[in-house]
């Protein structure tokens, strides 16, 4: 194999990034998770509703320890002046990543 | 609806309390054998036709039989008094028809849009008149979810919570919801398809006291002191049913969950001042104010003087 084959090849690889959404019952990231979902860029898993009744973590915290990346955490927001009491969408929402290098692009 | 429905079919005080804590209330093999072979059959004709919304449900499905019947049945009467009267309007229906072999399911939602009510609410009877087994999907829904203000599909990402539910069933069973439970159809993987009747369901008079109500003074009983054992030991008790969280509620509003429970449960009961464990009674305490927070005298909704 010559050396500009070998380039070649490794230029070919490409990075995916998939994506864990975990809801957890408090702020604090290692509090339990009480909801999740995974959305995975290579395309090598489908996941869609109701498809796990057990969490893949804990904790956002465990999924940090098993290399997952965190984007994003949803703000504390102030009660709503007239809506102190309403619930409505899962507060503590954490956005975590990882990316994974395929050696060609996903079909 | 003909004749008058009999004490003892109406839902009693605890499954009240149970479908206002946990949005639904589930009977199994309530349905008949024969009248799940006939509404497949009429499925199959194509024979289930809808009415215009609002329509009496006693004007509905004169010419469906098999619906028709299960309607008129004694338990399933008392559960549709019980939770929106005797003269409730037809909304709509669907069949729900979930073909096998699927590769993903319906995501997570509730029904219609952003519901404002707070002392009433519609129900949703589901039917299945088949077996549903795990491979089958069944129709997956959040306990506990239905006092929340969320818009229809926007939940969509939600792809599981802890302590959701798949209706694993035999035939025969229902399946009666709040208007506002979260839920989607599973994916069938099955060989066979899977089938279930919705119908929606409006009150036409205030939803108080409706249900058989002999047991309600016992279980309206109030623990001893707040955080006294026999607080959580009387599972039974209204109060308690109350203070239940489900599994996935986050820590900062189990507590709000028990306020929607207790705020609509005062107009079931006709008491606006039930409470339970002294949630309300606290904050509600304005002196000089009335319960709602409305001025007796020269404050304001807070308990603050009014100037001028």
């Amino acid at each position: 194999m010559s050396d500009e084959t070998t380039t070649r090849r490794s230029s070919a690889k490409v990075r995916r990034q998939q994506i864990l959404m975990l809801y957890s019952r408090s702020s604090a990231l290692d509090s339990e998770v009480v909801g999740w979902a995974f959305y995975d860029g290579t395309g090598a898993t489908v996941h869609y509703a109701g498809d796990q009744d057990e969490a893949p973590f804990v904790t956002p915290l465990a999924a940090m320890q098993a290399g997952w990346r965190v984007l994003q955490v949803s703000q504390l927001q102030a009660a709503v002046p007239g809506s102190e009491y309403d619930t409505g969408y899962l507060p503590f929402e954490i956005m975590l990543e990882q990316l994974v290098t395929l050696d060609k692009a996903p079909i | 609806m003909s004749s008058a429905v009999a004490r003892s079919d109406l839902l009693t005080t605890r499954q009240m309390a149970q479908f206002v804590a946990r949005g639904f209330l589930r009977f199994d093999e309530l349905v008949p054998e024969a009248l799940n072979t006939a509404l497949m059959a009429a499925i199959a004709a194509d024979e289930v036709a809808g009415h215009p919304p609002g329509t009496p449900l006693a004007d509905c499905y004169e010419d469906c039989a098999p619906i028709r019947n299960l309607l008129q049945l004694p338990a399933v009467r008392g559960i549709i008094q019980s939770l929106v009267g005797a003269e409730p309007t037809f909304d709509h229906h669907a069949i729900h028809h979930c073909p096998p072999r699927q590769e993903r399911a319906q995501d997570t939602h509730a029904d219609s849009i952003i519901d404002m009510r707070r002392g009433a609410f519609d129900i949703q009877i589901m039917y299945y008149p088949h077996a549903v087994t795990r491979d089958m999907g069944g129709t997956r829904y959040i306990p506990g979810s239905h006092f929340r203000r969320i818009n229809e599909m926007a939940i969509a990402r939600y792809q599981n919570i802890l302590g959701q539910q798949h209706v694993v069933c035999p035939a025969g069973t229902l399946l009666v919801m709040h208007h506002g439970i979260w839920h989607g159809g599973g994916c069938n993987r099955s060989n066979e398809s899977r089938y279930m009747l919705k119908i929606r369901l409006n009150p036409t008079q205030r939803q108080t006291l409706l249900w058989n109500t002999d047991d309600l003074i016992d279980a309206s009983a109030g623990p001893s002191a707040i955080f006294a054992a026999d607080a959580y030991r009387h599972t039974d008790r209204v109060q308690t049913i109350f203070e239940r969280p489900e599994k996935w509620f986050p820590l900062d509003e189990s507590r709000l969950e028990t306020v929607n429970r207790i705020r609509l449960w005062r107009h079931l009961v006709g008491d606006a001042s039930f409470d339970s464990h002294y949630w309300l009674t606290r904050v509600e305490n304005i002196p000089g104010c009335d319960q709602s927070g409305r001025e007796r005298s020269g404050c304001d909704q807070s308990g603050r003087e009014r100037s001028g």
